[in-house]
């Protein structure tokens, strides 16, 4: 087991590499680099060779990204070319505003829908069942700005219960900021739960149509004894296998919900990046999340490798 | 065919002309059918919709054809700005208006008209998700099947690559190379073209490497048929009911992904009316709600009722404006969910367990 999963972190960590290629080369393609940009129309050639020179433009491609990693690793994330201020310190506020609604969203989310998707399981062609499994399907194939939209109308514009903006100041404290957070969570919380407990209901169908269940209710253990000791046990590989790839899409889903709530999260300030063109800062937000991208999927491989005894003590 | 002819010559033999005529009519028209009406034929395999799956074929046809004729019935152009009400008089504040005589579902933030602007989002929104749906089959088959097929190196490096572009959360992928190339429409179609073909190249090369083990597979290679004849005769043809399934779902994740960057500002530019950029664009409106439903408890706004039944304008129907072209998109993706949960029903589920 122990080969197989350092050879999975291998894997997780050539692809954090390959990743980090790919988000420098296409950034690079640009016909006009960072120092063009970055001065825009006063430009002269000579105060351009110069910016250049200082921001180690005029290096061969090679050194640029060997010099942008080795940057990267020390903490140092550059200048962001809108504004000048150091990306580090644009940042640093942004990404625990990020953390601590995600957070949250999974705290709420995974013992919400693995609860659902157990009970679907547990009771599969049940009138529940076909609740939980219409809903979730309708709530995928939308997009997830229309779930965040309807929620607005009815919690923050009809109820007025919540506000539909959510501005922090920083100076709330823990419950004004729930009462803030409120839309965005109770949003992302549907949008990841959906997919979850659809997996989760499917990870646990297909345990209990294994043979070794078919036996066990053949012998006439009695129903609630299959599930919690014969089903459930072999069913949390595949769960928490579930519940990291869905903390894996929560990356995706939170640029679409800081964007409509304005919530001053690293996916916000990311799109705001995208939208001035602001490249240093754009190539930093990417790796952040896509490197957590990696490393949660990279978590869900080994949790069903952990959880599998037949990889795990491979012949 | 001798033998029908015989047949009914035999017929003729029999009985009197008009019975003749009578057998021949019956036998013409089952012509075609004849291969069912053997006692040994399969069930017929026709696709059968239930009553959901209908309605959601008509919705999905509905946008469709919309797509094709809209401009043509568009009431306004997709960048007219309303200005004058029915009666020539200039209107205070066209933005936001009730839906009314002039514009039958309101106008948007700065007065454009939103039937016109949905009726010319259907073609830009379900052109370019079709268009990048399109490109991403293309790649991905090609590739998939070409991996399938040749196996070896080439398997390994495309592989590679796909795993690569799989690495990236989907919406990252777009962010940063928006950033790099700035949004137009040519590049959303490659994009979303090029995001997606990783993913279809994973189901065709699996298909493929299914099907280049059978025996019929088998059967041609000895029988010395060429690489291009097992290809086309031989594995496309067994794979194009799983990928035609897998075609709509595709399609409807193209739709998210391209409504997400439009509505993240960052997909199709305005003026060109897109339904991802038309609900950011009134996203402001939200909070008027729908006017006459305005306090906490539901209460009723009389007033406002009564000005939106007679058709009045009236500044404050901004919920419209966000809610028409989000329940357009939200329409159009899950009739099509509908429509492949119910073919895969139809063949043993396989498809739907799949999805999950």
């Amino acid at each position: 087991m122990g080969a197989m999963v350092l050879r999975r972190i291998g894997i997780g960590l050539v692809l954090i590499w390959v990743v980090s290629v790919l988000i420098f080369a296409i950034t690079q393609i640009l016909p006009g680099d960072a120092a063009q940009i970055r001065l825009g129309q006063q430009s002269t050639p000579e105060s351009l060779a110069a910016l250049r020179k200082e921001l180690g433009l005029d290096k061969p491609m090679l050194f640029q990204y060997t010099s942008w990693v080795g940057r990267l690793m020390t903490g140092d994330l550059g200048i962001s070319t809108a504004g000048g201020a150091t990306i580090g310190s644009l940042i640093d506020g942004r990404i625990w505003n990020t953390l601590f609604m995600t957070g949250i969203v999974a705290l709420i989310s995974v013992p919400l829908s693995v609860f659902l998707g157990l009970l679907a399981a547990m009771l599969p062609g049940s009138r529940l069942d076909r609740a939980v499994t219409s809903t979730t399907l309708g709530l995928i194939a939308v997009p997830d700005f229309f779930i965040a939209i309807l929620l607005i109308l009815f919690l923050g514009v009809w109820l007025r219960w919540v506000p539909a903006v959510s501005y922090l100041s920083g100076t709330e404290d823990f419950w004004n900021k729930m009462r803030v957070l409120t839309l965005p969570i109770v949003t992302l919380v549907v949008v990841v739960s959906a997919q979850m407990v659809r997996m989760t209901r499917a990870g646990v169908l297909n345990v209990m149509g294994s043979p070794y269940i078919e036996m066990a209710i053949l012998k006439g253990v009695p129903r609630k004894r299959i599930i919690l000791r014969h089903a459930l046990l072999n069913a949390i590989g595949p769960v928490v296998n579930v519940i990291a790839l869905n903390l894996a899409y929560l990356v995706s889903g939170v640029v679409v919900v800081e964007t409509i709530f304005s919530y001053p999260g690293l996916a916000k300030l990311m799109v705001d990046g995208v939208q001035t063109r602001d490249i240093p800062l754009v190539q930093a937000c990417a790796m952040i999340f896509c490197s957590t991208y990696v490393v949660l999927i990279l978590i869900a491989d080994i949790a069903s490798i952990v959880s599998n005894p037949r990889l795990r003590n491979p012949k | 065919m001798s033998a029908t002819t015989t047949d009914i010559e035999q017929a003729g033999v029999v009985s009197d002309q008009e019975a003749v005529s009578k057998v021949g009519h019956a036998q013409v028209a089952d012509e075609e059918f004849l291969f069912e009406e053997l006692p040994d034929a399969p069930p017929k395999q026709g696709l059968r919709f239930s009553m959901v799956g209908k309605i959601a074929i008509a919705i999905v046809t509905f946008w469709v054809v919309l797509a094709f004729v809209g401009p043509s019935i568009a009431p306004y152009d997709q960048a007219f700005f309303i200005e004058d009400d029915l009666q020539g008089n200039i209107i205070d504040d066209p933005g936001f208006m009730f839906p009314n005589a002039q514009a039958y579902m309101g106008t948007d933030y700065i007065g454009r008209d939103i039937m016109s602007r949905i009726i010319y989002g259907a073609r830009t929104t379900i052109g370019i998700a079709f268009a990048a749906t399109m490109l991403a089959y293309f790649v991905g088959i090609t590739l998939g099947i070409a991996a399938a097929v040749a196996g070896g190196w080439t398997d390994t490096v495309i592989s590679r690559i796909v795993d690569a572009i799989l690495s990236f959360p989907n919406i990252m992928l777009g962010l940063i190379i928006i950033a790099a190339f700035e949004s137009s429409i040519p590049l959303l179609i490659g994009l979303a073209g090029f995001v997606y073909a990783a993913s279809v190249y994973r189901i065709a090369r699996a298909l493929g490497q299914d099907i280049m083990v059978q025996d019929f597979v088998e059967a041609a290679r000895a029988r010395g048929e060429g690489l291009w004849y097992i290809i086309r005769r031989e594995i496309l043809p067994n794979a194009v009911m799983p990928l035609a399934t897998d075609f709509g779902l595709r399609f409807v994740f193209v739709i998210l992904f391209i409504s997400s960057l439009s509505f993240l500002g960052l997909g199709v530019q305005p003026p060109v009316a897109d339904w991802g950029s038309m609900v950011r664009e009134n996203l402001q409106g939200l909070s008027n709600g729908f006017g006459f439903i305005t306090t906490a408890d539901f209460g009723f706004n009389w007033a406002t009722l009564v000005e939106w039944t007679t058709w009045k304008t009236s500044s404050n129907g901004g919920a419209f404006a966000v809610l028409a072209p989000a329940f357009a998109i939200a329409s159009l993706t899950i009739a099509i969910n509908l429509i492949v949960d119910d073919i895969s029903a139809h063949a043993g589920g396989s498809l739907a367990k799949k999805m999950v």
